[in-house]
């Protein structure tokens, strides 16, 4: 376990730095090739050459190499390493620190993940259970049909499906029978913030419908697979209940790949609220990337991808370590 | 799009671990592959609308005479007519002629990068699979980083930072962020077929590394990435959507289903006109679950253990 562990954590700090270095290289590229953004925000009405020049120099953009088409500015690097480390990620284009938006953001985010995560798990896993218990009967047809549709569907289009289907009809239809304040807000098409979980449970679940799917999937594959084992021949051999031969003995084996993806998904979730968060006018960290592209602030779309990124590289380390410790075999390689 | 490799599992590693000819017959596991896939119902008819939507993309006039580009604003957003099948779009353009013209960009960009990132993973994950040492190490890493990024943020960040949106740089942006996945699964494959029998006998005859890698290294660990590719094909078409929707993806003199459906999302909500939504979303999603539907297939019929 020990060698294992530190070679993981190894491996982790080439990567950390490569992700960072290439969207800071993604960033200078940009402004190599795009020129200086600070321009591109006043538009037409370009103020005097010195307040440009002022305004550059504040966000660090003076530096000689971005006039450089491909330098990679390993000085700026640096520099926004040793400013990361100190919990500096920049401001953005009005001065706000980029740390104090996301801590606005990012409680917000979380909520839809939870949800989302929450939903997947507990209707994937039961799914794709009843699926694999009853291979090839009619539940597991059922299942297998539903869960392919599930991930057909692009999240966007879920996303613009269902929120007039709940928006509209299932919200107007709400409305007219004097329903509670709490449930005509979780069928609303926006985001409120007096009902800052009811509101988030739409978006949740279709935030989530996609690893929904493939959490049925997996599960019902694993759990077949499984169900072949001896051990498992032993158990109904013995003449166990079959609750407790697929409950306690198969059950908990084949889990073991679903938690890993549930695992890795919390960053993929991350990711994905980008979409949900846009149909659905959420002020999230997706809502706030989104923002900042439309109005081309890249010192806050870097800034907020970066730490996107950390939590991703962070999930997938504690996915693989957690893995270990389930499934000895990897320790052995 | 998602890691689809997670449901792969350790069976991806192909035929090397297949046993050779099971009982009756010996056709060897393309030929078993493709007899098993001729009778399936499935596998038919997703190859059907697979070949529909691609005949669509390469001759959109075989299916609509109606230019796409011929359209009136007084007839915005009309339901269903005799006219227009399918009614009109935001723009006043007639929807059936955009939802033909709108499959041209989503397959063009799909076949390309997963031809694409096929090659390049299917090269990298040989050599950093046989030879293993520091070239696995560096292309390994190297892997990880671009994986490290979520794969839809990557992609908005990289084009909005590219500030140029067309066909050939939301491909190239798929690309930088598609190779890594393949790479990997491929690596994995070629490492369980280099400990194999036949290869130690190949080399034991004086083979060279590039005759073993040609002959017995591709071959036998080739079809995990055959099947992942197929189901590649519907990532990038849904990605592809889903770029453009956001607004960093084909912009609007361009048409594609993404486009349509992001315009036709204001208008629907508020006038209650639901085909503006209901034609494109359809297109698309059918187009997606065939490719899923036919990289399942695949999977199913290339993975002996089912049998």
């Amino acid at each position: 376990m020990g060698r294992y562990t530190v070679r993981r954590l190894l491996q982790f700090i080439p990567v950390l730095f490569g992700t960072m270095f290439l969207l800071h290289y993604l960033q200078t590229i940009s402004t190599q090739i795009n020129g200086n953004p600070i321009t591109a925000l006043f538009g037409d009405r370009q103020p005097p050459p010195e307040t440009l020049a002022a305004i550059t120099r504040q966000f660090e953009l003076d530096n000689e190499c971005l006039t450089q088409p491909g330098n990679p500015c390993l000085g700026m690097f640096v520099n926004r390493l040793g400013d990361y480390a100190r919990g500096d990620f920049g401001v953005d284009f009005t001065l706000q620190p980029v740390t104090a938006l996301l801590a606005e953001a990012l409680p917000i985010t979380l909520r839809l993940t939870v949800i989302a995560i929450i939903f997947e798990a507990i209707v994937g896993i039961i799914a794709g259970v009843i699926a694999g218990i009853r291979k090839d009967k009619l539940a597991d047809n059922f299942v297998r049909i539903s869960t392919v549709l599930i991930i057909s569907v692009p999240t966007f289009v879920l996303g613009v499906l269902v929120q007039i289907l709940s928006g509209l009809y299932i919200g107007e239809w709400l409305e007219d029978r004097g329903a509670p304040e709490w449930l005509t807000a979780m069928f609303s098409v926006t985001y409120q913030s007096e009902h800052p979980w009811a509101s988030l449970v739409v978006p949740g679940v279709v935030l989530g419908a996609f690893s929904l799917g493939f959490i049925a999937r997996l599960t019902r594959t694993s759990l077949i697979e499984t169900m072949r084992a001896d051990y498992v021949r032993t158990a109904r051999a013995k003449g166990l209940p079959k609750t407790r031969v697929v409950g306690v003995h198969a059950l908990r084996n084949s889990l073991i790949p679903v938690v890993t993806y549930i695992g890795l998904d919390v960053g993929f979730l991350m990711g994905g609220a980008l979409v949900t968060e846009g149909i659905f006018n959420i002020p999230g960290v997706g809502g706030l990337v989104f923002q900042s592209v439309r109005a081309g602030e890249t010192p806050v779309v870097i800034a907020v991808a970066t730490l996107l990124t950390l939590v991703f590289l962070v999930a997938s380390l504690v996915v693989d370590l957690f893995y270990a410790v389930l499934d000895p075999r990897i320790r052995y390689e | 799009m998602s890691d689809y490799s997670a449901e792969l599992g350790p069976s991806a590693t192909g035929p090397a671990g297949a046993p050779a000819g099971a009982k009756e017959r010996s056709a060897g596991l393309w030929a078993d592959a493709w007899r098993e896939l001729y009778h399936n119902p499935v596998f038919v008819v997703s190859a059907i609308i697979v070949l529909l939507v691609i005949s669509m993309a390469a001759f959109p006039s075989l299916w609509t005479n109606t230019d796409p580009y011929r359209c009136e604003l007084q007839q915005a957003f009309e339901g269903p007519s005799d006219g227009h099948v399918f009614g009109t779009t935001v723009q006043g353009c007639d929807m059936y002629a955009h939802v033909i013209y709108g499959a041209q960009p989503s397959i063009i960009i799909a076949v390309l990068v997963t031809t694409i990132v096929s090659l390049i993973g299917t090269a990298l994950g040989v050599v950093s699979g046989f030879f293993g040492g520091w070239t696995d190490t560096i292309i390994s890493r190297i892997n990880d980083v671009f994986l490290g990024l979520p794969f839809i943020l990557g992609a908005l960040v990289f084009l909005a930072l590219l500030q140029s949106q067309s066909i050939w740089t939301v491909s190239v942006v798929l690309i930088v962020l598609g190779w890594g996945q393949i790479t990997r699964i491929m690596r994995g494959s070629v490492i369980s077929a280099k400990s194999q029998d036949y290869v130690e006998a190949a080399r034991a005859l004086g083979a060279s590394n590039m005759s073993i890698i040609w002959r017995h290294i591709v071959p036998n660990s080739i079809a995990p990435v055959i099947v992942l590719a197929t189901l590649y094909l519907g990532s990038f078409v849904s990605a592809e959507a889903t770029l453009t929707f956001l607004g960093v993806g084909l912009q609007i003199p361009e048409i594609s289903w993404g486009i349509t459906i992001a315009e036709g999302q204001l208008i629907a909500v508020s006038q209650e006109l639901p085909h503006l939504l209901v034609f494109p979303c359809a297109a698309l999603i059918l187009t997606v679950l065939s490719f899923v539907l036919l990289g399942d297939a695949l999977r199913d019929a290339l993975d002996p253990r089912g049998r």
